[in-house]
């Protein structure tokens, strides 16, 4: 069975546990004391991952680390339907790693202000903050201009892919890092269809969606 | 708003936790802020600890207890608090982590202190829907001059860390100090005895403090990682709720907020707040 080194409020393992639960995977958790322990810089994890970083899976002896390279592993490997990576469509697969790379910056910006102001993590929190909002703007363009062709996801698929789950936690979490996403119409749009797919969990910060159906 | 400093006396003369010890390295100064004051914390070697306020220079009363360092901005009239479970050996004496939280430290602690929001906030964990009523519960302010509610009990779904069932919880919370609140709630494996969460919390100012949780789970079935994984779960849920509380103050005016039969123990808190002149971090409400 997959084994993943976990944080529970780290939003790049809970990327995992979500697409885990969309589809439909069996794993268990290995709970590595991040924070305050920093048992992610011990040296049994270091061995394991030698950046120090979680999230890592293991899966039958296949090591990996990187939440954005697990998801691609996790969805060629284990979506029966190929939807979420689409292993025979380069158009897309070249899209998808366009915006895997963009949630890696989501990461550097947002998650980075929320660990300044949550976990006292030593960060230029002006930078880091404008930095998202940066982000968040074009990602809402993005997505505002895909409602107008009818496009529900980021990439150019009638469904969601793996680009979706990655750039959603730290969306998702952002208010704790003090980063509104009162000015992001569509992206508050889009999470709301996120937390209607089939198999969607929460983490802690994160609540599901309410009743009403999106707006 | 975070200019305002402390003019309550009991506040000013009574102890509160700065750092955690294992954050500081030696030899490098920490700095935090408490009750608008700004301090830096040094630990010279094990036992040199200095904490000093930045604006003046001046050196303030400081300490190290339960793995956290402690200060006080005038002179202590009273020691850090007592807990005799730290003496029990099968029980962790952890850290929990320290969280900051943008709200006022006395509405951390009255959400601490509120079941009703478990089936909500903590769907599945320390709660569900239906079961959504609190149960009556009887409150009493002790010889000690705490905020105790007793006879607590909630039916949760996963209790602990160490739970494997639902199962009816005994409660017992007790307001300590005004920004020191406990809660001891039944082990799922021993369930004559009890775990006891504290938390620490620092006003570092009126609308921003910082949640020191100190976790005495007794040890048997238990990894110090699953205890503050656990932990930190469950406060992070609360975390976003908090910093959406408006004003981020807590009103003692018993007419500015409305409670219902399970606020009980916040009526309590709040009317011992008022009585006892506690007004930072509060709005205060001329008696």
């Amino acid at each position: 069975m997959i084994k993943l080194y976990d944080y529970e409020l780290s939003g790049n393992c809970y990327k995992l546990r979500l697409l885990m639960s969309i589809l439909g995977v069996d794993y268990k958790t290995v709970p590595v004391d991040f924070y305050p322990g920093r048992e992610h810089k011990s040296e049994w994890f270091l061995k394991l991952n030698p950046l120090g970083q979680l999230p890592v899976v293991d899966d039958d002896g296949l090591v990996l680390r990187d939440a954005q390279a697990i998801l691609v592993y996790l969805a060629a490997k284990y979506d029966a339907a190929g939807t979420w990576y689409p292993r025979d469509n380069p158009e897309l697969l070249g899209e998808i790693s366009q915006w895997l790379a963009f949630a890696d910056g989501i990461t550097s910006t947002a998650s980075a202000a929320r660990l300044h102001d949550a976990l006292f993590y030593d960060f230029d929190i002006n930078t880091a903050r404008a930095g998202a909002h940066r982000l968040f703007r074009i990602l809402d363009e993005h997505l505002w201009f895909g409602e107008r062709q009818e496009r529900q996801w980021i990439c150019s698929a009638k469904q969601p892919t793996i680009a979706d789950i990655a750039c959603f936690p730290y969306i998702m979490l952002s208010e704790e890092g003090g980063i509104s996403r009162q000015d992001y119409p569509a992206i508050r749009r889009w999470c709301d269809r996120i937390k209607r797919i089939n198999g969607f969990i929460v983490m802690s910060g994160v609540f599901p969606a309410g009743p009403a159906k999106a707006a | 708003m975070g200019e305002f400093r402390c003019v309550d006396r009991s506040l000013l003369n009574d102890w509160h936790v700065v750092a955690e010890r294992s954050a500081l390295m030696s030899n490098s100064a920490f700095t935090t802020r408490l009750m608008g004051h700004d301090l830096q914390v040094t630990l010279d070697g094990r036992y040199n600890l200095r904490v000093v306020e930045l604006d003046t220079g001046e050196e303030v009363c400081s300490d190290s207890r339960y793995g956290f360092i402690w200060a006080c901005l005038g002179r202590p009239e009273r020691d850090i608090i007592y807990l005799p479970e730290t003496n029990e050996a099968d029980r962790h004496l952890l850290s929990g982590g320290s969280i900051a939280v943008r709200v006022s430290g006395l509405r951390a602690v009255e959400n601490f202190l509120d079941m009703g929001h478990f089936p909500f906030v903590h769907t599945g964990w320390l709660g569900d829907e239906p079961h959504t009523e609190v149960l009556p519960y009887n409150v009493t302010i002790t010889a000690a001059d705490e905020v105790l509610a007793t006879d607590c009990k909630f039916l949760q779904p996963f209790a602990s860390p160490t739970a494997r069932a639902a199962m009816l919880v005994d409660y017992i919370y007790k307001v300590f100090r005004p920004y020191t609140v406990a809660l001891y709630k039944s082990n799922p494996l021993d369930p004559d005895r009890k775990d006891l969460i504290v938390l620490f919390i620092q006003p570092v100012d009126e609308e921003n403090c910082i949640v020191y949780s100190y976790l005495c789970y007794l040890k048997q079935g238990l990894e110090a990682a699953a205890a503050r994984s656990f932990m930190q779960l469950i406060f992070a849920q609360d975390k976003p709720i908090l910093e959406n509380q408006r004003p981020r103050r807590l009103p003692l005016d018993p007419r500015a907020e409305t409670p219902i039969r399970a606020d009980a123990v916040s009526v309590h808190y709040r009317r011992w707040l008022r009585d006892r002149s506690v007004t930072y971090g509060a709005i205060a409400y001329p008696v």
